[in-house]
């Protein structure tokens, strides 16, 4: 699955995933390929995301995360 | 006829002015591929935000206890202009301080007798007008341009949404340049807040989401995100505008100061001549006289 995450200052990353794990509002959740649709609000924390070369970890100041047909977009008030 | 001294100084004046003015147009370019970059920068969050609220909104009834799109009677009207920090920016300013006031003799002008008009400028510039005409502001925001960023920037817009939700303004209006290319600014006079109902171009999509937690949270939290993104690309837009004018004005007055000095020069080396003739006729007259 693609995951993008931007800011409104720029984009932050953008590729392919195997699994990525968000600051859900309501307390954290991962996201595999083949998710069904989804909308959720993230608070402050850290989106980890693995791909090809291992874990990586953005550390988000809260936002918003939408998922549908393996396409994942991240809109991150900032990244710290 | 001047005398050549006179002359001279001025030609050096002159170089020195057109060196400055050289130099601010290159400075404002480089600026200006920095705040174009910014815009672009902006569009994909931008773009996102807004697909992301038209799937929510499509076939559902959410404007309607959506607080900021609600309407009330104008009595009480907040209007954001946004100016730029320094001058010798052509008529970027004035264009914008004419427009408000206009806008305001136009639209608001019996709200402004009564004192319930209020300007939230941005820049100093704007600060400075209007304060000295003694119109009502609102003077914590205008300093965005110094450090400008997304989280200066929504400042100013988290303010005007706080004071529409509380009913200190029923109507917030933004006045701004938006940037078309480096030497056209187009002036700008979009509604803020009550907001607008969202368009949708193309088919609605429905999408059986899963919200979490749920989606009117999810909207009512997006909304104000969607506000401050639109607010930060007035300001963007201004700055790009700004950094535009402010190089077409500065190339202008390179070339004016070139056609100055071609004319000053002219004039430095006909004095010139005419002193030399002098001089010799003074000499020839002299050596007939001896002879």
């Amino acid at each position: 699955m693609d995951l993008e995450i931007v800011t409104p200052e720029k984009k932050v990353f953008e590729g392919e995933v195997q699994s990525v794990t968000f600051p859900g509002s309501d307390g954290s959740f991962q996201i595999l390929n083949d998710h069904a649709a989804l909308i959720s609000s993230l608070k402050e924390g850290y989106v980890v995301y693995k791909d090809r070369n291992g874990e990586h970890e953005v550390e988000i100041t809260g936002g918003m995360v939408e998922v549908l047909n393996n396409q994942v977009i991240v809109l991150a008030e900032g990244v710290l | 006829m001047a005398n050549l001294k006179e002359v001279k100084n001025r030609i050096n004046s002159v170089i020195s002015t057109q060196q400055i003015t050289k130099a601010m147009k290159m400075v404002s370019a480089a600026k200006l591929r920095r705040a174009q970059d910014n815009i672009i920068q902006l569009r994909p969050y931008a773009k996102k935000l807004n697909v992301l609220l038209q799937n929510l909104s499509s076939g559902s009834d959410m404007e309607d206890d959506n607080p900021y799109s609600v309407e009330r009677p104008v009595e009480k009207v907040l209007l954001i202009v946004v100016t730029s920090d320094r001058g010798l920016c052509g008529a970027f300013n004035s264009n914008i301080h004419k427009a408000a006031i206009q806008q305001i003799e136009k639209n608001y002008k019996s709200i402004n007798d009564r004192g319930d008009l209020t300007i939230l400028p941005l820049g100093k510039k704007g600060f400075d007008f209007f304060r000295k005409r003694n119109y009502k502001i609102i003077d914590t925001y205008w300093d965005v341009f110094s450090d400008l960023s997304f989280a200066s920037a929504t400042e100013a817009a988290v303010y005007s949404m706080k004071s529409f939700l509380d009913g200190s303004f029923d109507r917030v209006e933004v006045i701004y340049n938006e940037f078309k290319n480096v030497a056209t600014q187009i002036l700008r006079v979009e509604q803020f807040l009550p907001i607008l109902p969202i368009e949708n171009d193309g088919p609605t999509k429905d999408i059986d989401y899963i919200f979490q937690p749920d989606k009117q949270s999810i909207l009512i939290e997006l909304i104000p995100k969607s506000l401050k993104v639109q607010l930060y690309k007035c300001i963007l837009e201004s700055n790009a505008s700004e950094q535009g004018a402010r190089m077409t004005a500065m190339d202008k007055a390179t070339e004016n100061a070139g056609e100055l000095l071609k004319d000053l020069k002219l004039m430095y080396n006909r004095t010139r001549q005419a002193a030399i003739t002098t001089e010799l006729t003074e000499i020839v007259a002299g050596a007939q006289a001896l002879g």
